[in-house]
């Protein structure tokens, strides 16, 4: 297997070939924070959090998006991305009605996560008050479109991991939702099959199992990894 | 723990002027700081309690306060008033958990600011009429019901804030972890889930 | 057919000078020919694309033995008039046209060149015949008979031609980078959708001279090896997809699309998309995305449309101005080409001239020429006004990504280079001219309000990030701002152009930026004035406490 090194932050390693930059960082024992990617699903590079600086061009890409490649000098922690990435997650606050205290997720979500790793104490950018829907219509499962920060791994790994493309996005800009089916109740979307792994990968409170009240939800975010890896490597007893 | 006006033996540090305010929030981050329990001893050694709901009864905010924790949003005119207030006499004002950080839960009326109405009107005919089983209407007392703003707002969207202690409310430990080096003369280092979380 | 040159009458049939009734101005000179008999009978009315002077439509050229007349702003009942000019009958109706004849030498016609515009305003959009009786497919059939797709590429290289879609990309390196492949199959793609506000170029020219568009994506497909193409049009632009289609189904007929082109062994398949309504598909990425069926959102690069693009192949995506210069090029050759215009910047350019402008419309004009040549020259200025910058505040280049530029730097010459370094861009072409009394804070927040609805929503910069600073914008816009919001706006500004996912949200905050840089004082003069700030201005709190 041919092999890349490069530099994390001066610190030198030695990736797999079609490792991305932000396998490299990891390798390196830094870590990043990120929202939208998610170990197993498509990296889609939309968050920003990830963002690092290749020396030299001065331009920024995506780690989890962006192919590790021979030579390359990452840097991660610039202040000038460190701000940045602050600046990103108090718009993520601010363009949604996050509210952890009374949240399923409290305790149990990366949004709030990343805010404390950014050390966001406040938003600077006022909050938008969104007009938003919250669709209780499943039988198991609801979606609180105001936690929703978009990231689309439910879609991901709704069309991905489990086949069933239940989920897509509508609209623009900031009017952007997540929808069930052809924008219907989900409860109603038949080719849902209550599987679940959109519960578990969602890094907010957005979408929660009904049993579950404030600071209760339990994600389990490492499971499309570790699909994905049973399938490619089939690990599975009937194959 | 009363407000006290006895001067700082000789040789210690000036004891500190501290105030505490409960705007538009459940006085929730105020019991947490209740909480610190035997601390408050600790604190007392240090600080004089100027002003406070829990502490004090006095009723206009002094002048020369060294540091302000203000609990809460800013909802309503009076609100307003004792934020503008407290932020010409206090050298230090604290953003006092999740209310006074984000307007939390008092802010959750702004989501009615695109009906017909806006927030203001929705919260009171909820409030006081919808949900009323007798004699419904509005509460209209001039001067001693503050009227509501239309928007709530955090803190430092009214007044500029030194130190944001989030939380919902803050732990105890953390109140104190803020205090502390407050009382040095020192910023405390807010970092870390201990020290920053919201909710 | 024998004879002196035949009399012609050609009328403008595009949106332009259709929205101004041009459909009626030609049914009229119909009914009056068939009225008047006679001489009149001699003259040919035919319908043209643009002749370039769209805000006086509509209008006709006149083209007699003796040379060409242009009249503008005419009216149904002018017909007969104009066919007695025509004519040279009739002299007791010449004041009919009064006002209307313009004058061919004024520089708005004498100072452009036309060369992807050269068969703009003179074939019939809609024949064939027409578009190959002057020329069409000429290079197309030569190339693929002559040429090997490096000699094709050679000449593009040599051209100097870089993509006129706003960035500049050299398109001779970009045609060897998709080429170069690994094999396999290729896809060519034309980007039609031009969306920002004050562009017309792209439209023009699909509407007034399809085959030359058809033409060149035929060549850069052969110069590529690619088998399949699209013309993606935005769906805002009925008349050019409709000419479009139709020429696409003339070309297939006279089997210079399809298979076996013109007796070779090139098989070529072009087929139209129709965006529906976004701007962002404007984006390579996010374009390539909408033809595949998918959600038009942007997605990171590299990899590269010309390394993965449409389906995963190979792709090539040129800007309709681009692919309409490739017959030119390779008819008068790439050196030619490059003898026109500045060292970096080759060629012609064609601009949509719009905004506070005694003469808007479409020019096309050699690389490096001044602005101050196309704003107060070509476009004559901002009627009424005078004086050194003819009433000019600003001109802005580049749309929704580009920036507005002072008027005492009107003699910056247009190249990609020059304009970049001024903050702005050279965009697709559309440039709108500002009048002093312009504010400049409402024009960033007209563009910022553009950004936010245009927006596609999957990055967070771009997605909430407008909308936070056209929320400051309305501050300063409401003259309810501070100094804190100035560095706000900064700060947010240069995070949003530098963290966001396409090009739409990094250049989103140009038009801001480059008015905070030439117009900071107006910006300044929209904070309250200190003394007056109410309790609420943090900005006021902010100097009492220490």
């Amino acid at each position: 297997m041919s092999v890349h090194t490069l530099t994390v932050d001066g610190v030198e390693v030695a990736v797999p070939a079609g490792a991305s930059l932000l396998d490299a960082v990891r390798a390196a024992g830094a870590d990043l924070p990120t929202l939208c990617h998610l170990d197993g699903l498509t990296p889609v590079g939309a968050c920003r959090l990830c963002l690092v600086e290749l020396e030299g061009s001065g331009r920024l890409q995506p780690a989890c998006a962006t192919a590790a490649a021979e030579g390359m000098a990452v840097l991660t922690q610039t202040p000038q991305l460190q701000e940045w990435r602050r600046m990103a997650v108090e718009l993520f606050f601010a363009e949604g009605n996050h509210v952890c205290a009374f949240c399923v997720a409290n305790g149990n979500c990366e949004l709030q996560d990343v805010a404390v790793a950014v050390g966001m104490d406040h938003s600077r950018f006022p909050y938008q008050y969104p007009n938003r829907r919250v669709d209780a219509s499943h039988p198991q499962f609801a979606i609180d479109h105001h936690r929703c920060i978009l990231c689309t791994r439910c879609v991901r790994v709704c069309d991905e991991i489990e086949g069933a493309h239940v989920w897509d996005v509508a609209n623009r800009g900031a009017e952007c939702s997540i929808i069930a089916g052809l924008d219907q109740p989900w409860g109603e979307v038949a080719a849902c099959t209550s599987c679940g792994k959109c519960v578990d990968v969602c890094p907010t409170g957005a979408i929660f199992r009904k049993d579950d009240t404030t600071a209760e939800k339990e994600a389990h975010r490492e499971r499309p990894q570790l699909l994905r890896a049973a399938r490619d490597q089939h690990q599975w007893l009937n194959q | 723990m009363t407000s006290s006006t006895s001067s700082s033996p000789a040789g210690s540090p000036p004891r500190l002027r501290f105030a505490t305010v409960w705007l538009a929030g459940c006085s929730g981050c105020h019991m947490s700081f209740l909480d610190l329990d035997e601390w408050l001893f600790e604190l007392a050694k240090h600080v004089d309690v100027v002003f406070s709901p829990v502490a004090s009864d006095v009723k206009e905010f002094p002048e020369g306060v060294d540091v302000c924790l203000v609990e809460g949003a800013v909802a309503n005119a009076d609100n307003l008033e004792l934020a503008l207030q407290l932020r010409e006499r206090s050298r230090l004002v604290v953003s006092f958990g999740d209310c006074a950080v984000t307007a939390n839960v008092p802010g959750l009326r702004n989501l009615w600011a695109h009906v017909d109405g806006g927030s203001r009107q929705s919260v009171l005919d909820r409030g006081y009429l919808e949900l009323a089983d007798t004699g419904a209407q509005h509460p209209h007392a001039p001067g001693i019901v503050p009227e509501l703003l239309e928007r709530v707002l955090p803190l430092h969207e009214v007044i500029p804030v030194d130190l944001y202690l989030p939380g919902c409310p803050p732990p105890a430990e953390r109140i104190r972890d803020a205090i502390e080096p407050l009382l040095r003369g020192e910023t405390p280092a807010m970092e870390g889930t201990a020290m920053l979380k919201f909710g | 057919m024998a004879g002196p040159t035949p009399l012609q009458l050609r009328c403008c049939a595009a949106s332009g000078c259709r929205s101004a009734g041009s459909e009626a101005l030609q049914a009229a000179l119909l009914a009056a020919r068939d009225q008047l008999g006679g001489a009149a009978e001699a003259v040919t009315i035919k319908p043209v694309g643009c002749l370039r002077l769209c805000g006086r439509g509509p209008l006709v050229a006149l083209d007699r033995s003796d040379g060409s007349e242009l009249y503008a702003e005419l009216t149904p009942d002018q017909a007969p008039a104009l066919l007695a000019a025509a004519t040279g009958l009739g002299d007791g109706q010449g004041d009919a046209l009064a006002g209307r004849r313009i004058d061919p030498a004024d520089p708005f016609f004498a100072l452009q060149q036309a060369v992807v515009l050269e068969g703009c305003g003179l074939v019939n959009p809609e024949s064939i015949d027409d578009a190959l009786a002057h020329g069409s497919y000429a290079q197309l059939k030569r190339v693929l008979l002559e040429c090997t797709p490096e000699q094709v590429r050679d000449q593009v290289k040599r051209s100097g031609l870089r993509g006129r879609g706003g960035a500049g990309y050299p398109t001779g390196l970009k045609w060897d980078t998709v080429a170069l492949q690994p094999p396999g199959a290729r896809t060519v793609v034309c980007n039609a959708d031009e969306g920002d506000p004050g562009a017309f170029m792209d439209r023009s020219v699909l509407e007034s001279d399809p085959h030359r568009l058809i033409e060149g994506m035929a060549i850069a497909a052969y110069a590529v090896g690619a088998d399949q193409g699209y013309v993606y049009v935005r769906a805002e632009y009925p008349l050019a997809i409709e000419r479009l289609r139709l020429a696409l189904k003339q070309a297939r007929a006279k089997g210079l699309l399809g298979a076996g082109i013109a007796g070779s062994s090139f098989n070529l398949r072009l087929e139209v998309r129709v965006g529906a309504g976004a701007y962002v598909c404007g984006e390579e990425t996010a374009l390539l995305a909408s033809i595949q069926g998918q959600r038009g959102t942007p997605r990171p690069r590299p990899p590269f449309p010309a390394q993965v693009g449409l389906w995963g192949a190979p792709t090539l995506i040129n800007n309709v101005e681009t692919l309409a210069s490739i017959p030119v090029i390779l008819r008068e050759g790439g050196d030619w080409y490059a003898s026109i215009g500045t060292e970096g910047s080759k060629g012609t350019k064609v601009f949509a001239l719009s905004g506070a402008v005694a003469n808007t419309g479409l020019v096309e004009v050699p690389m490096g020429t001044s602005l101050r040549t196309v704003v107060q020259t070509i476009g004559g200025g901002v009627p009424g006004a005078d004086g050194p910058n003819g009433g000019v505040k600003a001109v802005q280049t580049g749309g929704p990504s580009g920036g507005c530029i002072p008027a005492h730097l009107l003699d910056t010459p247009v190249d990609y280079e020059s304009l970049r370094d001024l903050g702005s861009m050279m965009g697709s072409g559309g440039l709108v001219v500002m009048g002093e009394t312009t504010s400049m804070p409402e024009v960033a927040r007209h563009f910022m309000r553009f950004s936010v609805n245009e927006s596609c929503g999957k990055c967070v910069p771009c997605r909430a990030g407008t909308v936070q600073l056209l929320q400051l914008l309305d501050r300063f816009v409401e003259r309810q701002a501070s100094i804190a919001d100035l560095e706000r706006l900064e700060a947010l500004c240069r995070m949003v152009g530098a963290t966001s996912l396409c090009g739409l949200g990094q250049a989103a905050p140009n038009p801001v930026l480059s008015t905070l840089h030439y117009f900071r004082q107006e910006y300044q003069a929209a904070c309250r004035d200190p003394g007056q700030c109410e309790p609420l201005d943090a900005c006021l709190l902010q100097e009492v406490t220490p």
